[in-house]
């Protein structure tokens, strides 16, 4: 019965996001048939490559962005999930926290500088990026946990908030100096999916893959850290490795995307919060949950910032940021009533 | 368990000594009422004794030394019920209590016991809240919440069994069960319990032994008679403690 549900939950999710994956693939500038795209789609698999404009168009332009929206919708809002059971504290999130502002600034910082930090396969700037986003996650943390032992959300949100406004400011005196060689201060704030290509795919699943499974493999003992690292601690679990290694894989997530799609706000506080209310607290299905609904929350926000003002195109943090600031509000106040009964 | 020894036991938090050079020895069968005016060092001792909080000097469980063991291991040995929050989401009561059985889950994919559904049931059975098992903790009362916190313990099935004033905000009903059921668990061979009581005729009525500590340090420790006299009651907490208790009965009679 349990194992029905669950199972009919992991189906729909599944429809939900191909259907929406196939809605964003025809949708665009060029409206395309789903008979078209389905055609287009099948005669890529059997390896019968079409080489007309409509399979131009959606093999090279549309499926890379619909799918490194996907991508990306699903490590921030995994890495959101991930954050807020670790610090027990539903506003925590890549953008509450400066992640993903300490992430934009690092991969500007070696575009600029054009330092040389190759780490494998990976770019420089999403090695910085990931350099960046740790050290921003440690010194907020660092600092907010020296003013005040609890991690208040108080805290947290005023440092979080504060650290954002160095890192524009930073980043603005960098662009001003830098002449062409960085994109626009839009990109690296509110981001965008124009330029992504077959690399930034391959690039974004090499980190979910590993990262995202390692995090699911964390589901249980999130729990217990939701309840309390102490209780946690004397239920047998390592708080300190634990911590290092979520906290860790999530810089690196959050790097990686950032430095594809710049800095993409409140994917990882909207999604975790709506599928919150649909499956519950318990992080074995709040994870995978939380990837798929990222996936899908994520590619309608950029069909909507391509097609909203079509040609022109919006920033899609400006989208995913207007829906983050309208639920911020929303929990924040929720969090108010609960400390006013308690 | 057969045998706890403590010896020489020290707690410094942040350059104060919190417990000084206690010794004592709990052997199975026993319950233990750690009792004491506030700020004496009970639930220093319970974390202490727990592992969570360093500790100067050895605890030893049946001649093993409570530092060498893996937290994991350690939580199949010892548990403890303390006064702390659920967080801030919506957990249900039963899941809250699952999570007890962490200690016994296996693999990558921590695969629950045989035995959880089991254990998860009867620890809501013991204390009263399989009807709400469905609620979100966070809108359960004082007492349901000490005894969603109490059933979590349960789950884990320590073999020594630590509470931390346990009775706190339960009424008189769920104080007589949760006395009855350390009772019980305690007469299980190879099982003990150490209880933080405030309540000094309780400690009387159902410890087998009894540690009275007073600013870090033990006055008393032995048989629950013999430990808690009159006169050490009266060291500790500086009025006469036994002859407000037999003033408070005495209006029943």
């Amino acid at each position: 019965m349990k194992h029905a549900r669950t199972f009919g939950f992991v189906l729909a999710a599944l429809c939900l996001t191909s259907l929406t994956v196939m809605l964003c693939l025809c949708v665009g500038s060029v409206p395309i048939a789903f008979q078209d795209t389905v055609d287009v789609l099948r005669s890529a698999l059997t390896g019968a490559a079409r080489d007309d404009t409509l399979a131009m168009i959606l093999l090279r332009r549309r499926l890379p962005r619909v799918l490194c929206a996907a991508l990306i919708g699903a490590s921030l809002s995994l890495s959101g999930a991930v954050m807020q059971g670790l610090l027990r504290n539903a506003l925590a999130d890549g953008s509450t926290l400066g992640v993903s502002s300490g992430a934009s600034l690092g991969a500007a910082v070696a575009i600029v500088t054009g330092v040389s930090f190759r780490l494998g396969g990976l770019a420089d700037t999403t090695v910085v990026a990931i350099l960046f986003a740790g050290l921003s996650l440690a010194g907020v943390l660092g600092i907010a946990y020296a003013l005040d032992h609890s991690l208040s959300t108080q805290t947290i949100i005023l440092l979080g908030v504060v650290f954002g406004m160095l890192v524009s400011a930073l980043l603005t005196l960098l662009i001003t100096f830098s002449g062409e060689k960085l994109r626009s201060i839009t990109f690296w704030t509110l981001g965008s999916l124009a330029s992504v290509n077959d690399a930034s795919v391959r690039l974004l699943l090499g980190a979910l893959v590993p990262l995202g499974g390692l995090l699911l493999a964390h589901a249980d003992i999130l729990d217990l850290f939701a309840l309390g690292e102490s209780r946690a601690a004397r239920l047998g679990v390592r708080v300190r490795r634990v911590k290092a290694v979520c906290m860790a894989s999530v810089c690196a997530l959050c790097g990686v995307c950032v430095s594809v799609g710049g800095g993409i706000g409140f994917v990882g506080l909207v999604t975790p919060h709506m599928v919150r209310l649909v499956v519950g607290p318990s992080h074995r299905r709040l994870l995978p949950a939380c990837a798929l609904g990222g996936a899908i929350f994520l590619m309608l926000c950029d069909l909507a910032a391509r097609t909203l003002f079509s040609p022109r195109e919006l920033p899609i943090g400006v989208i995913t940021s207007i829906i983050g600031a309208v639920v911020f509000v929303a929990l924040y106040a929720r969090r108010g009533r609960q400390h006013e009964d308690a | 368990m057969k045998t706890l020894e403590v010896t020489g036991l020290s707690v410094f938090r942040s350059g104060k000594a919190l417990l000084m050079d206690l010794s004592f020895t709990l052997n199975e069968g026993d319950w233990l009422a750690i009792v004491g005016p506030n700020g004496a060092g009970k639930s220093t001792l319970m974390k202490a004794l727990c592992g969570e909080w360093q500790a100067e000097g050895s605890i030893r469980l049946d001649g093993r030394s409570l530092a060498s063991m893996s937290p994991r291991e350690r939580s199949r040995e010892i548990g403890l019920m303390d006064q702390t929050a659920f967080g801030q989401f919506a957990f249900t009561v039963e899941e809250v209590v699952r999570m007890g059985r962490y200690p016994y889950r296996r693999g990558l994919l921590h695969v629950g016991d045989p035995g959880e559904d089991e254990a998860v049931a009867r620890a809501l059975t013991q204390t009263g809240l399989t009807a709400l098992k469905d609620r979100s903790v966070l809108t359960l009362s004082g007492g349901e919440r000490q005894r969603v916190a109490l059933a979590q313990t349960l789950c884990q099935h320590p073999p020594l069994l630590l509470l931390d004033e346990p009775v706190n905000h339960l009424d008189l009903s769920y104080q007589q069960s949760l006395y009855r059921l350390a009772d019980e668990w305690r007469r299980v061979p190879g099982q003990a319990v150490v209880t933080v009581l405030h309540d000094l005729s309780a400690a009387r009525r159902f410890a087998t032994h009894a540690l009275l500590l007073c600013g870090g340090r033990a006055l008393a420790f032995g048989p629950a008679a013999d430990a808690l006299t009159d006169s050490a009651l009266q060291a500790a907490w500086g009025v006469d403690v036994a002859g407000w208790i037999r003033e408070m009965c005495g209006v029943w009679k």
